[in-house]
C-alpha cells in the first residue's frame, strides 16, 4: 500500500488533486441539478400524460440552458421595504450549504497518482455525518431569512413553516441515522462505506429497514419537496418563501432545492445502499443509486397531493419520533446481546 | 393506507410508460375537425361566380352585424353583391347566416388558423371568401 497523499508530502501536487476533485465535483452535481429540472418536467409530465418540454433543442433537451439564460436576463427586484442585506443574502445562505455537504461523500475506492493513494472524496472528516446535518441544520436559516425580509405575509409564513418543519423532521431524521452509527460505530462516511462493503447483504438498508425508510421520508421533509413542501405551499402561501423572489435569486432557490435533493440522495446512498460499492466503478455506482433516488423524488411529486400542515406536524412528532426512538432501542438490544 | 400511496404510485408509474401520452403537438399535428365546425366562411361558387342572390338576409341576422353587402344587378339582371364582406374580428362564428340563407350560398369550414398581423387582414371580402 503506497503513502496516502497529504499536504505533507506533496503539497503542490496536493492542492492540485483537491482542486481538480473539487472542481468536478462541483460541475457534475451543477450538471446534475441542471438537468434534475428538465428530467422532472419530462418525467412528471408523462406521469400525467403530457410531454413535457419538447421545443428547445432534440427532445427539448436545451430546456435547463433556455431556462437558465431566461431567469438571468429578468429585472432582479428587490421589494422597497425589504430588508435588503438579508435578501440578497438569503439565497445564498441556501445554496451554498447545499453544496459543501457534497465534501464528505465517498464517491469511489482509492485512486494512485504518481505513487501516492488518493481518496475518491474531498474531505474525509472524522465526523462526516454530524457534519451533514449541521450543514442541512444550516439551510433552513436562508429560507426563514428570504421569508422574513422580504417584508411579505406570504414569505414569513413559509419561513416560518420551514422552521417548524426542520424541527420536527430533522429530529426523527437525526435519529433515524443513530442506529447507523450504532452498527458501524464511526461517524466517519468513508468507514460507514467500509462496513458496508463485501456483499449487497452488508448494506445498511438490510439491516436498518426501518430506519432507511423513515430517513427517505423526513429527507423529503428537509428538501421541501411534496408531499412537504409547504413552505413553498402555491395554493394557499402564493409561492412562500421565494413570493418576492425574481431574476437569478429565485434560480438560486431552485438551484438549492435541487442541489438539495442530489446530496441527500447521495448520502442516503452512502449510509443505506453501501455508497460508491456495485459492480461498476464506484462514482458510476454512486451516480446509479443517486439517480434511482432522484426518480424517486420526482415520481412522489408526479404523485401524492401536499400533507397538511396539522398532518405534517402529526407525523413528525408522533409517528416518526417514537418509531425512529423504537428502532434504536430494537438496534440497541440487537448490539448489546 | 400503504396500500393506496403503492396503488397511486403504480398508476403514475403506468402512465409513464410510452405511448400514455394525450398530447396533440398542435402545430406538428393537428386534429381532424368535426364536420359540422363552424370556422371560417366561405361564399360557394356556382359556375364562375358567387351563388349570392345579395337578399340581404344574413347582415339582417347577423347578432354582431359584421357581414356588409351591397347589392347590385348584372346585364341578365340577376342580382348579386357587388360588395360582399365580413369583419373576422367582429363575428361570433355563430352560424345564423348560413341557417338564413335562402340558396345556400354561404357555409362555414373547418378552417380556424385565424390569427393575423394586421387589422385590415381581419377583412375578408368577396374574392378570399369565394376561395
Amino acid at each position: 500500500m503506497s503513502e496516502m497523499l497529504s499536504l505533507s508530502n506533496d503539497p503542490t501536487l496536493f492542492i492540485a488533486v483537491m482542486l481538480a476533485k473539487i472542481l468536478v465535483v462541483f460541475i457534475v452535481v451543477i450538471l446534475i441539478v441542471a438537468y434534475a429540472t428538465y428530467a422532472e418536467r419530462k418525467i412528471i409530465g408523462h406521469m400525467q400524460t403530457r410531454l413535457g418540454p419538447t421545443m428547445t433543442g432534440p427532445l427539448g433537451l436545451l430546456q435547463p440552458i433556455a431556462d437558465g439564460l431566461k431567469l438571468f436576463f429578468k429585472e432582479d427586484i428587490i421589494p422597497s421595504q425589504a430588508s435588503k442585506l438579508a435578501f440578497i443574502l438569503a439565497p445564498m445562505m441556501i445554496l451554498v450549504p447545499a453544496f459543501i455537504t457534497v465534501a464528505v461523500i465517498p464517491f469511489g475506492d482509492s485512486i494512485t497518482v504518481k505513487g501516492y493513494t488518493v481518496p475518491l472524496q474531498i474531505s474525509d472528516l472524522n465526523i462526516g455525518v454530524l457534519y451533514i446535518l449541521a450543514m442541512s441544520g444550516l439551510g433552513v436559516y436562508g429560507i426563514v431569512l428570504a421569508g422574513w425580509s422580504s417584508n411579505n405575509k406570504y414569505s414569513l409564513l413559509g419561513g416560518v413553516r420551514s422552521a417548524a418543519q426542520m424541527i420536527s423532521y430533522e429530529l426523527a431524521a437525526g435519529l433515524a441515522i443513530i442506529s447507523v452509527f450504532m452498527l458501524s460505530g464511526t461517524l466517519q462516511l468513508s468507514d460507514i462505506v467500509a462496513a458496508q462493503s463485501g456483499s449487497i447483504l452488508n448494506w445498511y438498508i438490510f439491516s436498518q429497514p426501518l430506519a432507511f425508510c423513515l430517513f427517505v421520508i423526513t429527507s423529503l421533509a428537509e428538501v421541501n419537496r411534496t408531499p412537504f413542501d409547504l413552505p413553498e405551499a402555491e395554493t394557499e402561501l402564493v409561492s412562500g418563501f421565494c413570493t418576492e423572489y425574481s431574476s437569478m435569486k429565485y434560480a438560486l432557490f431552485f438551484m438549492a432545492e435541487y442541489a438539495n435533493m442530489v446530496v441527500l440522495s447521495a448520502i442516503t446512498a452512502t449510509l443505506f445502499l453501501g455508497g460508491p460499492a456495485g459492480p461498476f466503478p464506484g462514482p458510476i455506482n454512486l451516480l446509479i443509486k443517486v439517480f434511482a433516488f432522484m426518480f424517486f423524488f420526482i415520481w412522489i411529486r408526479a404523485t401524492f397531493p401536499r400533507v397538511r400542515y396539522d398532518q405534517l406536524m402529526y407525523l413528525g412528532w408522533k409517528v416518526f419520533l417514537p418509531l425512529a426512538l423504537l428502532n434504536i432501542v430494537i438496534t440497541g438490544a440487537v448490539v448489546v446481546f | 393506507m400503504i396500500k393506496e400511496f403503492i396503488q397511486g404510485l403504480s398508476i403514475t408509474a403506468k402512465h409513464l410508460l410510452p405511448g400514455n401520452s394525450t398530447t396533440v403537438e398542435y402545430p406538428k399535428q393537428k386534429l381532424k375537425v368535426s364536420e359540422r365546425y363552424r370556422g371560417l366562411h366561405r361564399l360557394v361558387p356556382e359556375h364562375d361566380r358567387e351563388k349570392c342572390v345579395a337578399c340581404y338576409l344574413c347582415p339582417t341576422v347577423c347578432p354582431a352585424k359584421c357581414i356588409t353587402v351591397e347589392a347590385g344587378e348584372d346585364e341578365n339582371g340577376k342580382k348579386y353583391p357587388t360588395v360582399y364582406q365580413i369583419d373576422m374580428l367582429r363575428c361570433i362564428f355563430c352560424g345564423y347566416c348560413v341557417e338564413a340563407c335562402p340558396v345556400e350560398a354561404i357555409e362555414m369550414t373547418g378552417e380556424y388558423e385565424l390569427a393575423n398581423y394586421k387589422r385590415e387582414d381581419f377583412c375578408f371580402t368577396k374574392e378570399r371568401l369565394l376561395k
